[in-house]
């Protein structure tokens, strides 16, 4: 076969030792990606087709019950149950990330204010928590949230909750934890646009009668854009496959799809049905990334 | 007298404080309709915040700006009928530049029809339209500026500010900008403020100059009147480099390093400083008025001119690029009285 010579970057060569060249500086990561990604997500979707045995042991038969089970057929009738507890996820995640949207941009513009020295005070505040394990922060919400301290105080004057009983669990509790535990995954990818933000064109939107509503998102918006597509990315993804947050803050009534899962894999004992529901998480996580990059054009993730 | 409301601009004791830095001190000035009008200072002298003052992007501490007889000081840059050019443009980038010309008349919520007449119609007049479906990325520097002024003129302003324009382009087309922009002026009759640190510039485009030395106005007055007549050294010096004598007040003039000069107009103070453009130095081989009797000590061709710089006193002398000088020569130079300029202590 004939190769053609072409001339890349001022060197003489062909397509072929191009390409075989590329393939070696790309192996080491596609074995990588191969072995810890593509075959246990393989494993998984084999998973999901099979049986629990009657003492939680795999077996090996080929069947869709755990699908249907999930979409809620049973030999008991149709409920709604699990994807209620999805459709739950979706909501919970969706939420969290929106207010954590609207708490980060506040945040990140009062931070990239502050005169140069004191701004990694205040950076560090915000990145300690990366530092803290997530169940002790959710465990620090316990305390706030408990019937003395003023928070349930104040609910119980209200009247929303009985005298003496506390924020948690609820679904209240599970909001609050969730975007304090979300929020700096937000708030630090936007803060490295927002820091980075050419004000002048801010001026020239204001200079050009916009209003503030167009200024944000004529001349704000674009500019955050890339760093508020990966906070997103950072808080949408984990949102809706946390378990501690709604484990411990919303009780039994407050399922996730994360508790879920764990529950399959620990307690329940029934793998394949584990599985099943892991597929369909990650089919969710997908389906929203893809919306979401209809709606905001790309994902710039560099 | 006309009776019809000036749509004249007037900045009233503006005084502005950064914290403990003073960046304007109590500036007065009128800025008549239909002129193009200069801040000239060097870096840091407080021009642009008295532009951004005027534009409402800025707060001053105290004083007043009025526009057509009303006091606009309160009102936010949104509400004002003023637009500037911003120094580094400032074109939105996700938007073609089309839409960033039609960018203010969409905000103000023009129908449809007249945005598309009015852009196309500014972005013709500049000499854009054919790049109107391009993003700001793809243009030069020149071309950018062009979609600024097209974007700031397009709402048609009482007045259209310009912050440091030309200072992203190169000297050849720096040039060539000016001009234009001085045609375009005259042609729309807008009223144009531009700020600028080039005193060649400022020359070539204004009305009026006013000169700025660390937030006060130090001169104020046609390009003619402030190059030729500059009120202090510190006019002199930075409009062109003006020869400065150490002056000593005598009968009928002054005694200078370079001897006696006689003066048109009596200086007030005992001891100062008197200056001469080198243009306005006359090189001759007879003694006249004002004759300094000189050696040549240096000589740089310019192309279109020949600077010397003479003993005594270092003077500077530009003279056409037909004589020919070598460095030794014994001239005479004439001071001609009615150039010497007399500067306030």
């Amino acid at each position: 076969m004939k190769q053609n010579t072409i001339l890349w970057h001022g060197e003489m060569t062909t397509e072929r030792a191009l390409t075989r060249r590329g393939m070696s500086f790309l192996s080491s990561g596609i074995f990588w990606l191969t072995a810890f990604l593509v075959l246990p997500s393989l494993i998984f979707v084999v998973l999901s087709f099979a049986e629990r045995g009657v003492y939680g042991e795999v077996i090996w038969n080929f069947s869709f019950d755990n699908y249907k089970r999930l979409a809620g057929f049973s030999s008991f009738g149709w409920t709604p149950d699990y994807l209620l507890i999805l459709g739950r996820s979706v909501v919970v995640s969706l939420v969290t990330t929106l207010v954590s949207i609207l708490l980060s941009y506040p945040l990140t513009f009062f931070i990239a204010s502050r005169p140069a020295r004191n701004r990694f005070v205040w950076l560090v505040i915000l990145i300690i928590p990366f530092w803290t394990n997530i169940v002790i922060r959710t465990y620090a919400w316990f305390l706030l949230l408990s019937p003395d301290l003023p928070f349930a105080r104040f609910a119980t004057f209200l009247g929303f909750i009985p005298d003496g009983s506390s924020l948690y669990p609820s679904a209240f509790a599970v909001y609050i934890g969730m975007i304090s535990d979300y929020l700096p995954f937000l708030a630090l990818p936007l803060y490295s646009s927002v820091e980075r933000m050419d004000w002048a064109l801010v001026e020239a939107a204001q200079d050009l009668y916009a209003s503030r509503y167009r200024v944000f998102m004529q001349a704000i918006l674009p500019q955050t854009a890339p760093g508020l597509t990966v906070g997103i990315i950072l808080t949408l993804v984990p949102t809706m496959a946390t378990f501690v947050v709604p484990d411990l803050l919303g009780g039994a009534k407050y399922m996730l799809v994360g508790n879920l899962i764990q529950q399959q894999f620990g307690t329940s004992r029934d793998w394949p049905f584990g599985a099943a529901i892991s597929m369909a998480l990650m089919l969710l996580t997908l389906l929203s990334m893809r919306i979401y990059r209809r709606k905001g054009n790309t994902v710039d993730i560099i | 007298m006309n009776d019809q409301p000036q749509k004249n601009l007037i900045i009233r004791d503006i005084t502005k404080s950064f914290g403990s830095v003073t960046a304007l001190k109590r500036v007065d000035l009128e800025v008549r309709q239909g002129e193009f009008f200069t801040l000239l200072g060097p870096s840091g002298c407080g021009k642009t915040t008295l532009l951004r003052i005027i534009a409402g992007l800025e707060q001053p501490s105290s004083g007043a700006i009025i526009l057509t007889g009303k006091d606009i000081t309160a009102l936010p840059a949104t509400k004002r009928n003023v637009n500037t050019v911003f120094q580094s443009y400032a074109l939105f980038p996700h938007l073609s530049i089309f839409e960033n010309v039609a960018f203010g008349l969409r905000s103000r919520k023009f129908p449809e029809q007249e945005v598309r007449k009015k852009v196309s119609d500014t972005l013709e007049l500049l000499e854009m339209y054919p790049m109107r479906n391009r993003s700001p990325e793809q243009l030069s520097g020149g071309q950018k500026q062009r979609v600024a002024i097209a974007r700031a003129l397009v709402n048609e302003p009482d007045i259209l500010l310009l912050d440091e324009p030309m200072s992203a382009l190169d000297a050849k087309l720096r040039a060539q900008v000016q001009e234009e922009l001085r045609r375009l002026q005259r042609r729309l009759g807008t009223t144009f403020i531009l700020v600028t640190h080039d005193q060649a510039e400022a020359l070539v485009c204004s009305d009026r100059i006013a000169v700025i030395e660390a937030g006060e106005v130090v001169q104020c007055g046609t390009p003619l009147e402030v190059y030729d007549f500059p009120r202090n050294r510190f006019v002199a010096e930075f409009l062109g480099a003006a020869n400065l004598l150490q002056a000593r007040r005598v009968n009928g003039g002054v005694e200078t390093e370079v001897g006696f000069l006689s003066l048109n107009k009596q200086p007030e103070w005992p001891e100062g400083l008197v200056a001469i453009r080198p243009e306005w130095i006359r090189v001759g081989s007879e003694p006249s008025v004002n004759g300094v009797h000189a050696t040549v000590q240096d000589i740089v061709y310019r192309g279109t001119n020949f600077d010397l710089t003479m003993s005594p006193g270092a003077l500077r002398v530009r003279t056409n690029a037909f004589k020919n000088f070598k460095i030794g020569d014994q001239v005479w130079l004439e001071l001609p009285p009615a150039e010497l300029v007399v500067l306030e202590g």
